[in-house]
């Protein structure tokens, strides 16, 4: 008998354990009925609109602009002047105050901020909360303290700023990207133009009011919504020196096609398919809660997602059993109730293509368990899913799901867990779980993966670079290696 | 008496550790010999041994990478003659062996200084380290034959990598002779594999090939945008530095990094 069962057979157990409601209040946020473009310090009417909703009750939230290839332009034209006139001319130690204000401020209106994410994008308000405004002001704080420090990150390189920086970042946590390009981007001395995802624009349009409040010079940081098309305009854009974008691999490789010759700088943080590795000592109750995080985490709408579990034959059994049983108790609902575990898919077309997977695992031959579970009527709901009898070919194992689907599979030795987590075009991330610290550093420099989580998972820290291997893209962001793709320096290899 | 009629070398590929003619039959005549002219299988027949090399090289320790490096700067050195004559003379030469035995000497310095202890906000111990990229495609520009050749590929070894390269097109003997200085020299068969031949026909298979992890265009002839758009099939990193610089920013640029979590606890 385990520990936790001899517990049960004293304690009397409720048959029932049901959550009150604990919705978090909306009111801490007021949106505007229509947002246009953050350009030059100001807004700029946008020419073409359209409405973002609440994906978890399909409400409409606010009219934002659909920017055109001139509204991008006129945006790039104002990162431009900001830096030849006034930016690059403020001291390295000014720029580093401006980052303690802007973090400072998000601090102060974490709340609004977080109710917002949550709102907007669908994820639960504790995952917002807890994680991405914490983390999102936490790198500000970490690259404020860069700015004026450059040449002793770089020394004998004579860091200078790239210019104007081009950033496209995804829908899964839209403010925390937004930090993890903009941080970096100002300490190191540039000016930048954001395009933040279709599917939620909000907290990037209320960031402008950040900047307002920090009294940051215009055309320093400009903003401009939309969908596809906003982004390969900036992308095209001739004025822009350096590009950085997260999210498919498929579009990744279409910006690295668009980019070719032109010399300009591009860093990318593509797709993943991460393979969870446990061996039969890890501690499996903290390793079933380190996989639940894994996958379930943010609905599973996280590029580094641990999505493929590889259990050792001799513990499939019991991980399976406990695995199953964890996932009946997650809470899948309202992203507002301070008790949801997991949130509103993001959107429609990402719910269909978490379907059509799905769909491909069970004609494929995989084993499905979905706990029982009731979902809203209206908005995006996906049950979380774990698949079993997995094959390595199955679609389900091989391309990336970006919802809350879990595919078991199994291994033996070392080797073949290493053979096997490798056994994909992707490289970003990599879990192993066990209790023997050699085979742990023996697993890591084995695994192609550019974050190797040893005992835990879905750990991000400011101070820590991140970023992939093979088609996961390249280059880093966090750390002193992040501030790397916003700078030139004497005599650098191109690395694009 | 008759003067003595010198034995000719045939001028052949560098794949695996073995020397074979092109599989192609083909030759082309450069410096006054025929030399082989690769074909996309041999493009094919060189990543494949260098992908099954890879292992090996890459998880040597960096001392031993630097020994084998130091050992190659003394091959060479000991053909000084033979690779002056084939260059643009004994300067060149001796540069080439100063780089290596330069590059030599960062083998087991890159973590060092490329890498990093992070200090997270929470209970993790947290490090970053250098890893080499894996099967890097280098164009070789086409001068100086030998220092420039060297200077492209000894960055991509001194950081674990296996590297197939195109030799100069219209000076590739010295390319040759490094193939056999190479093979003397404790380097792994198949961690450096060097084609001769023309480097448009070969240069699109490389950039294109999905099992090659980077490609160094610095010797490409002119334009070289359908290269670096071909090698965004699988997101390969393209480089371009210099035909002659010393720099560890040159092997950097072939390297990962690799950033690895643990909780600290009791």
């Amino acid at each position: 008998m385990t520990d936790l069962e001899r517990k049960h057979d004293r304690t009397p157990v409720p048959k029932e354990w049901a959550y009150a409601p604990a919705p978090e209040s909306r009111d801490v946020v007021s949106l505007d009925e229509r947002y246009g473009h953050y350009v030059g310090g100001k807004w700029l009417e946008p020419s073409e609109t359209y409405t973002t909703i609440s994906p978890a009750t399909e409400e409409p939230l606010a009219e934002v602009g659909q920017a055109t290839p001139e509204e991008v332009e006129a945006a790039v034209a104002a990162a431009r002047d900001a830096f030849e006139n006034g930016w690059s001319g403020i001291s390295a130690a000014e720029r580093a105050k401006y980052l303690f204000r802007i973090a400072r401020i998000l601090q102060e209106r974490s709340r609004e901020f977080a109710v917002l994410e949550s709102l907007n994008g669908g994820k639960p308000i504790k995952e917002s909360r807890d994680v991405d405004l914490p983390l999102a002001a936490a790198h500000f704080f970490y690259y404020a303290g860069w700015a004026d420090k450059l040449e002793y990150a770089f020394p004998n390189r004579r860091p200078r700023p790239v210019g104007v920086a081009g950033q496209i970042i995804p829908w899964n946590f839209p403010l925390l990207m937004l930090s993890w390009k903009i941080a970096p981007a100002l300490a190191a001395g540039n000016t930048v133009v954001l395009k933040p995802a279709e599917t939620t624009p909000l907290s990037a349009l209320l960031f402008a009011d950040v900047l307002r409040q920090a009294e940051l010079p215009p055309g320093v940081v400009n903003i401009v919504t939309g969908d596809g098309r906003t982004g390969a305009a900036l992308v095209k854009s001739e004025d822009v020196d350096k590009i950085a974008f997260t999210g498919s691999t498929d579009v990744g490789k279409a910006i690295q096609r668009e980019l070719a010759g032109t010399g300009k700088k591009l860093t990318l943080e593509l797709g993943g398919k991460a393979a969870n590795i446990i061996f039969d000592d890890a501690a499996l109750d903290q390793a079933v809660e380190g996989i639940v995080n894994g996958i379930y985490f943010n609905q599973g709408h996280v590029c580094c997602a641990g999505s493929r579990l590889l259990v050792q034959e001799s513990i499939y059994e019991p991980v399976v059993e406990k695995l199953k049983r964890r996932l009946t108790t997650l809470r899948v609902g309202d992203p507002l109730d301070k008790n949801t575990d997991v949130g509103a898919i993001n959107s429609e077309q990402q719910l269909e293509k978490i379907r059509e997977l799905v769909e491909s695992g069970e004609q494929e031959g995989a084993e499905i368990y979905q706990p029982p579970c009731r979902l809203p009527e209206k908005g995006y709901w996906f049950v979380p899913t774990v698949f079993t009898n997995v094959a390595q070919s199955y679609r389900i194992a091989q391309e990336e799901i970006f919802g809350p689907v879990l595919s078991v599979l199994t291994f033996r030795t070392p080797e073949e867990a290493v053979e096997k987590a490798n056994n994909t075009p992707y490289g970003l991330s990599a879990g192993v779980w066990t209790e023997k610290g050699s085979r742990i550093l023996w697993m890591a420099e084995r695994l192609r993966a550019g974050v190797v989580w040893a005992n835990t998972f879905n750990r991000f820290d400011p101070s820590s670079p991140f970023g992939g291997y093979k088609e996961s893209g390249f280059g880093r962001e966090g750390g002193r290696h992040g501030l790397e793709p916003y700078l030139r320096f004497d005599n650098e290899p191109s690395h694009d | 008496m008759t003067e003595r009629l010198p034995v000719r070398k045939t001028y052949k590929l560098f794949i695996g550790g073995a020397f074979p003619r092109s599989e192609s039959g083909r030759t082309y005549e450069a410096e006054g010999q025929n030399v082989a002219r690769a074909s996309r299988k041999d493009v094919r027949d060189s990543v494949r041994a260098g992908r099954a090399a890879l292992p090996k090289w890459a998880g040597m320790t960096a001392y031993n990478r630097g020994q084998i490096l130091y050992r190659l700067a003394e091959m060479i050195e000991a053909r000084s003659s033979e690779f002056a004559e084939l260059s643009t003379g004994s300067d060149e030469v001796e540069r080439t062996v100063d780089r290596i035995v330069w590059y030599a000497g960062w083998a087991d310095k890159l973590a060092q200084v490329l890498g990093s202890s992070n200090p997270v906000a929470g209970p993790y111990f947290n490090f970053t380290v250098p890893e080499p990229t894996g099967v890097v495609a280098i164009l070789a520009p086409d001068e100086p034959p030998l220092l420039s050749l060297v200077s492209r590929i000894v960055p991509a070894l001194t950081g674990g990598n296996a590297v197939v390269a195109v030799a100069s097109e219209t000076h590739p003997l010295a390319a040759i002779e490094l193939a056999e200085a190479l093979a003397t020299s404790d380097v792994p068969g198949g961690v450096v594999n060097l084609l001769t031949g023309h480097r448009d026909e070969l240069a699109p298979w490389l950039a294109s090939h999905m099992d090659v992890n980077a490609i160094d265009i610095t010797g490409a002839n002119g334009v070289s945008t359908e290269l670096e758009r071909a090698a965004a099939d699988n997101v390969k990193r393209v480089v371009r530095g210099e035909p002659d610089s010393q720099s560890p920013w040159e092997i950097a640029s072939f390297l990962e990094l690799k950033t690895v979590w643990h909780p600290v606890g009791q």
